[in-house]
């Protein structure tokens, strides 16, 4: 076994958020599916940083984890800004700028 | 995963994958895809969310099993301690039965999302293992150092080296931390806040000077619905509710002599006189 497993696993969680993130309507589901495509490549930074024998790329997953942290604040007080407004979560509810 | 194969993937000096770490990843990584397709695939919002806590869960376990045990800490304490417990707050705030409709708003669109979702899956599973199959890693064993270990050096490197990206997190947290209690903040007072000043001003020049009736208190009840009833017994007309269905005033206000006692009712009026002091001064 090679470490290229953990990048092949990081490849199927990139990609199952990705659908996510298209598929569901539900505008928190669609931010929890971001997360996870952070996470997925979070594996993949640890797994290169470990294939390179550097600690760069877990320095980088840590710059990472920092920016998913703030991200997910001021995202959350997007959506409940918008949902006091609308009363929706939806993001097809979301439509003022349509036309 | 057994303390033994995280003890050994930390010792490891690279060169190919050792048996232990082996197991340790057909055990998680396959619990973790588990918990991705579950958080895609979950009707309810909450379920996806504790989906989502699995996947990161088994990814933090994943950190530690490639000498990253720094980061696998930090992964279970932030992501599934705090972001999700965020994201759990938020969905019971946003109200969690708030499911997704069934209805597709593009045509077509779920087909062409997992089209394209396995179309990502194959170029990417495709060109990784071509090029990357037969790679050996070199191990983190000198970059961590054995006496100090991944947390020491992980420090080293961020306080030397990435000094200035790490300060530069510190601002965008302040701005992350300001931005949230701005737009969570409710802006809906349009005009300033009058004070003391000017609400005696107002008051003063206003119709009438003292404060309304209170319903029903000095006539034969304390319900809201019951009207306060004026010295001649008569109903008095700002202590009607607009809401509330007024109930008529019962027994005694048609008695109505001119007394005040007459505004309580005939069979407390003695204990009534009684607790007042009446009879106290003869």
């Amino acid at each position: 076994m090679t470490p290229t497993y953990y990048l092949l696993l990081s490849a199927l969680l990139f990609s199952i958020g990705t659908v996510g993130v298209l598929v569901r309507r539900n505008a928190i589901v669609v931010f929890m599916c971001i997360e996870l495509m952070l996470n997925a490549v979070n594996l993949s930074l640890v797994t290169f940083a470990r294939v390179n024998g550097g600690l760069d790329g877990q320095v980088m997953a840590f710059f990472v984890m920092v920016v998913a942290a703030a991200e997910v604040v001021v995202g959350l007080a997007i959506i409940m800004s918008i949902f006091r407004a609308r009363r929706s979560s939806s993001v097809d509810d979301a439509n003022l700028l349509k036309y | 995963m057994s303390t033994a194969a995280l003890a050994q993937a930390a010792t490891d000096n690279g060169g190919p994958v050792g048996l232990s770490e082996a197991i340790a990843f057909w055990i998680l990584g396959p619990m973790a895809l588990a918990g991705a397709l579950g958080m895609v695939f979950a009707r309810n919002a909450v379920h996806s969310a504790l989906w989502l806590a699995l996947a990161m869960l088994n990814l933090g376990a994943l950190y530690m099993a490639q000498q990253a045990p720094f980061l696998g800490f930090v992964q279970i304490i932030v992501y599934t301690g705090a972001v999700m417990m965020l994201f759990l707050f938020v969905l019971m705030l946003v109200g969690r039965d708030s499911s997704d409709s069934v209805v597709e708003a593009i045509k077509g669109q779920r087909l062409a999302a997992a089209v394209l979702g396995i179309g990502f899956v194959a170029l990417m599973v495709g060109s990784l293992a071509r090029a990357l199959f037969s790679v050996t890693p070199i191990g983190l064993g000198a970059a961590n150092g054995v006496p100090s270990g991944n947390v020491a050096a992980l420090g080293r490197l961020l306080f030397t080296q990435y000094l200035f990206p790490f300060e530069l997190t510190s601002a965008l947290l302040i701005t992350a931390a300001l931005g949230a209690m701005l737009m969570t903040f409710p802006h809906t007072r349009t005009t300033a806040k009058s004070g003391q000043r000017a609400t005696v001003e107002a008051r003063l020049r206003g119709a009438r000077v003292s404060p309304l009736p209170g319903p029903g208190v000095f006539a034969t009840a304390n319900s809201v619905a019951t009207p306060a009833l004026l010295p001649d017994g008569s109903v008095a007309p700002e202590s009607l509710s607009e809401i509330i269905e007024t109930v008529p005033p019962s027994a005694p206000a048609p008695l109505a002599p001119v007394d005040a006692h007459a505004l309580v009712g005939a069979d407390h009026a003695k204990s009534d006189r009684i607790s007042s002091g009446e009879e106290a001064q003869p």
